[in-house]
């Protein structure tokens, strides 16, 4: 290897003719965010003007690229933040010994947003902002077909919701892991996948970006997305016809910022982590573009009217006290299996699910015993997992995803197996609709 | 004999040097991603059973079979839009023939994420053709599902390949073997598809090979259109997953490599054993034949319909670029400068970015794809068909996979001042140079093909060296090939996205696409993406009507020198 780099240097010197050499400023503080520029622009120039001589140095990676990039420079780190959404990749980071801790010296910071801590309970990484998940909806289009109002997430398995709805993979989304896995703790395992799943034969798309939903339902491709609360009130804030709710099983999620490991600015780093969480900092995240919930609570007295409020709204003090652990213990298994029972499963899921809105609306007009008996048989066979609970969280399993001793089969062997259990599952709960259809008709 | 040992040493140090640099600007940036796809998952142990799950797992090969019919419809459809564009602009009188080039070139160079959003808006379920239809006769039109919005798009988007290819091609055959024909008596059809398709044939099949590779491995139109059960898709999804250290991701990249491959090795295979040369004498170029003032304005008819089709990405970039809110309806509720204002002053570093970097990725390849293409053609140096293959791989390796190859094999080596290699902004002018180097190989192959060896073997008889042949002889005959070629190569890396955003550190060295992608991460950011991408496609026109306008004039100052 140290030949192959000699000869690598060598000859890519040779190429390099008038390369300016990029020193660090000082000043300079680099930080590495999966945010928009929407979001990054407006604080960069508050930063900038709250700390004279400070430069913000913004590199935009989507939150996987960026843990990767941080994983394959850590070498020869350059980077002095990372700066993103997804409490996971933090942890992630943290796991692999990327990020160096730090106690904000900033007062008045809330301790929880609805029922998540603000901050890593290490201190190596802290909350500036939250945000939630719910039900985002274009008002003309929902006009256009006459379809319902949304409440709750059950109302999207509805039959009237059938083919207009919307939501990214967990597997690409770290948020929309959250929300999936925020069903299953708050439902439990069954009855969670249940839900997700009957939501799921109504879907029109699953997006590999999460931006993807609130486009589409922004210039009226579908009619309603799963998606993070900014999304929909920055599409507003841009004069989109779109409306938003949260439901009232949600979580409300920490976006965070830590400091990398070996930072060559760390007193740079240390600075703009006292920006965000100062009064100042919190204010900006109002702005139109950014839309995300301060986590001072004296700040919210700024917001325009209407603005969701998490320390005095109801709905948003939180129903269920997110467990992290158990949600990193089978982070990859809940992603998997919604991506071989679900994204990969679609065309057969909604076909046994639109039948079933087909039969019911038969037996509300003249009801059936047998056939509303067929009806709970296919609706159970589309509910059944390949494993409990337990089994995802087990050594074996996680190791399939790790590549640990204990594995009893390799990843690509689950899928195909998982896959495989989904599609056998769907046609004979689309065999069984179909027969509830002819008795009930 | 002599001769001859210096000049096959010479040939040799050549291709050494090549080699070097496709060592270690791809081989060994890839091969370090790649080899994850021979090992065990955390063990580390080398073996194949990746490949044997591979083939045990419904869904790759699902995704294998339709990659497979999507890649070989859209070369179907793209052969439909190309042929009459590049038929009627080449062989006839055609006013405005410049003018249909480039535009029919500019598909190609559709800025990622905008242009798919441009395509909703129109040709989308709820999109303004689908509305209209809709309102008037109370039916929709499923252009972008599944599979057959994927050839819709696909076909549109990678058609001038076989545009720029096959044009070139028919401009290079002698007008004495169309007037050998007409004298004999063919003329139309007859005369099209048997004397100028067949000795156009390299050039169709260099720009077929191109599209099909290319639809094989794209990432982005599928995803777009949210189909995943495409083999590239499957890959990607799975490198940027969580799954990263997860071995399938590589064994599909594998695939890919292998697929590509292929298909090079089959169009070569086509090709093998016939003459495609006429040997030119000035001139060049089909002679270009006036039309009735009927079939002229069916000539026109057709072409107008093909450019509205295959411009309508633009057309739709355009409104959207101006657009205040355009939402379920079939055009934008109001129009506004304010996109334009809020990108401009950021754009103008990305510009210069842009320009510096595909100006200098497409002369890179245009030189080395032009060696490439003459060492495997006219010289016999063992191991020759192994730099084309080698280079050919670039087509199918994943963005994603040569950007982290090169972090891995640039960042841990210092600059004297400590700074890392992979942070210079010249390592992202070589990925984007690999990434684009196939394009360019396979306009200078197809240019080489046509040009008979009689004219090199007349020069060398008269006493010039191989060097000054090659000079005086091969390249300005090549020229029209390797400008396509540059064009070509330009083009598309002035909108590369997947290697530039692993690469790229800090915004001073961002290139258009970056500046695009930061700019697509929110819905509110739609327009302001827009405005930049219709700056983009305006320089990267700009760009193509002047290397255009550089062809013609070389092609006629050629004629003129007889």
């Amino acid at each position: 290897m140290i030949r192959l780099s000699a000869l690598t240097v060598g000859f890519a010197l040779g190429l390099i003719l008038a390369a300016g050499a990029a020193f660090a400023q000082t000043g300079k503080v680099t930080v590495v965010t999966s945010f928009s520029k929407d979001v990054t622009d407006p604080l960069k120039k508050a930063f900038e003007k709250a700390v004279p001589g400070a430069t913000l140095e913004v590199q935009n990676r989507n939150t996987n690229a960026g843990v990767k990039f941080l994983e394959e420079t850590k070498a020869n780190n350059q980077v002095d933040l990372f700066w993103a959404s997804a409490p996971d990749a933090f942890e992630v980071l943290k796991s692999k010994k990327l990020l160096s801790p730090y106690k904000p010296k900033a007062t008045g910071i809330a301790e929880k947003v609805g029922s998540y801590p603000v901050n890593d309970k290490d201190g190596f990484y802290s909350g500036f902002a939250a945000s939630g998940y719910g039900i985002m909806w274009n008002e003309r289009y929902v006009k256009a077909n006459k379809l319902p109002t949304p409440k709750e997430w059950q109302d999207l398995a509805t039959a009237p919701y059938f083919d207009h709805v919307s939501i990214s993979a967990p597997s690409r989304s770290g948020t929309t892991h959250l929300t999936i896995e925020t069903i299953l703790q708050g439902e439990g395992w069954d009855k969670g996948w249940r839900t997700t799943k009957e939501i799921s034969g109504n879907l029109r798309q699953v997006t590999d970006r999460s931006f993807g939903v609130p486009e589409a339902v922004n210039s009226g491709q579908v009619g309603y997305g799963i998606v993070i609360d900014f999304f929909a009130f920055s599409s507003q804030g841009a004069g989109f016809p779109v409306k938003f709710v949260y439901p009232s099983v949600t979580t409300l999620v920490p976006a965070n910022v830590g400091i990398v490991a070996n930072a060559p600015n760390k007193a740079g780093a240390e600075a703009f982590i006292e920006f965000l969480l100062s009064p100042a900092g919190q204010e900006a995240l109002l702005e139109p573009t950014i839309r995300r919930l301060p986590v001072r609570p004296e700040t919210y007295a700024k917001a325009p009217a209407g603005y969701p409020n998490p320390f005095k709204d109801k709905n948003l003090q939180g129903l269920l006290t997110f467990n992290a652990e158990l949600s990193e213990s089978r982070t990859a298994a809940v992603d998997t299996l919604f991506d071989q029972l679900i994204t990969f499963q679609l065309e057969p899921l909604k076909a046994a699910t639109k039948t079933l809105h087909d039969v019911d609306a038969a037996l509300a007009k003249k009801d059936n015993a047998q056939a509303r008996a067929l009806a709970k048989e296919a609706r159970d066979l589309i509910a059944a997992m390949p494993i409990t609970a337990a089994q995802a969280a087990s050594p074996e399993i996680r190791a399939a995803f790790t590549g640990g001793k204990e594995k009893s089969s390799r990843q690509a062997e689950l899928e195909q197996q998982w896959a495989a259990f989904a599609k056998e599952k769907y046609a004979a709960a689309k065999a069984k609709a179909d027969e509830a259809l002819k008795l009930a008709r | 004999m002599a001769l001859a040992g210096t000049r096959s040493a010479g040939q040799a140090a050549l291709a050494l040097a090549i080699a070097l640099f496709l060592g270690v600007f791809l081989v060994v940036p890839v091969a370090t991603v790649i080899y994850v796809a021979f090992t065990e998952k955390g063990g580390g142990a080398l073996t194949l059973i990746n490949f044997l799950d591979f083939a045990r797992t419904e869904l790759f090969v699902r995704s294998f079979w339709n990659s497979i019919y999507v890649s070989a419809m859209t070369v179907v459809w793209a052969s439909a839009l190309a042929l009459p564009l590049a038929y009627l602009t080449t062989r006839f009188e055609f006013r405005g023939a410049m003018l249909v080039q480039t535009l029919g070139f500019l598909p190609l160079v559709m800025p990622p994420f905008v242009g798919a959003v441009a395509m909703q808006l129109l040709f989308g379920r709820n999109g303004s053709v689908n509305l209209l239809l809709d309102e008037w006769f109370d039916f929709k039109i499923g252009f972008m599902e599944g599979l057959n919005g994927v050839i819709f798009l696909q076909a549109i988007h990678y058609f001038p390949f076989i545009l720029v290819n096959l044009s070139a091609a028919l401009r290079n055959i002698d007008r004495s073997m169309e007037e050998a024909a007409q004298n004999l008596g063919a003329h139309g059809l007859r005369l099209f598809r048997r004397i100028a398709l067949p000795l156009a044939l390299p050039g169709y099949i260099a720009g077929a090979s191109l599209v099909f590779v290319k639809v094989f491995d794209d990432v982005a139109t599928p995803l777009l259109l949210n189909v995943k059960e495409m083999l590239a898709p499957q890959a990607y999804l799975r490198i940027t997953s969580i799954g990263i250290d997860d071995p399938m991701g590589y064994v599909i990249s594998v695939v890919l490599i292998v697929v590509a491959v292929a298909t090079m090795w089959a169009s070569a295979l086509v090709l093998k054993g016939k003459d495609y040369a006429t040997t030119q004498r000035g001139g060049g170029g089909l002679a270009r034949r006036k039309l009735k003032p009927r079939e002229q304005a069916l000539a026109y008819a057709v072409v107008i319909l093909i450019l509205a089709l295959v411009l309508a990405p633009h057309v739709g970039l355009l409104l959207l670029s101006f657009a205040t809110v355009w939402s379920f309806s079939p055009l934008p509720d109001g129009y506004t400068l304010a996109h334009y204002a809020r990108v401009l002053g950021d754009s103008s570093v990305y510009i210069k970015n842009t320009l510096l970097y595909a100006s200098l990725a497409a002369g890179i390849d245009v030189v080395i794809g032009g060696a490439i293409a003459y060492l495997v053609l006219r010289t016999k140096l063992p191991g020759r068909q192994w730099l084309d293959w080698a280079a050919s791989t670039a087509l199918a390796v994943p963005g994603i996979v040569l950007g982290i190859g090169y972090l891995r094999a640039f960042y841990g080596v210092n600059l004297p001042d400590g700074t890392p290699l992979a942070t210079l902004w010249i390592v992202i002018v070589m990925a984007i140079a690999i990434r684009r180097l196939p394009y360019a190989l396979r306009a200078a192959y197809a240019a080489l093909q046509q040009i008979s060896v009689s004219l090199e073997e007349a020069a060398e008889n008269l006493g010039a060296t191989k060097a000054r042949t090659v000079r005086r002889i091969v390249i300005p005959l090549m020229t029209g090939g390797l400008l396509a070629g540059f064009v070509t190569s330009f083009a598309t890396a002035a909108v590369e996205l997947s290697a530039v955003l692993i690469l790229v550190q800090s915004n001073s060295d961002a290139p258009l696409a970056y500046g695009l992608y930061v700019l697509m991460q929110t819905p509110a950011g739609r327009g302001a993406g827009a405005a930049l991408g219709v700056i983009a496609v305006i320089i990267v026109a700009i760009c193509m009507g002047l290397a255009q306008l550089a062809a013609d004039r070389s092609q006629r100052a050629r004629g003129l020198d007889i």
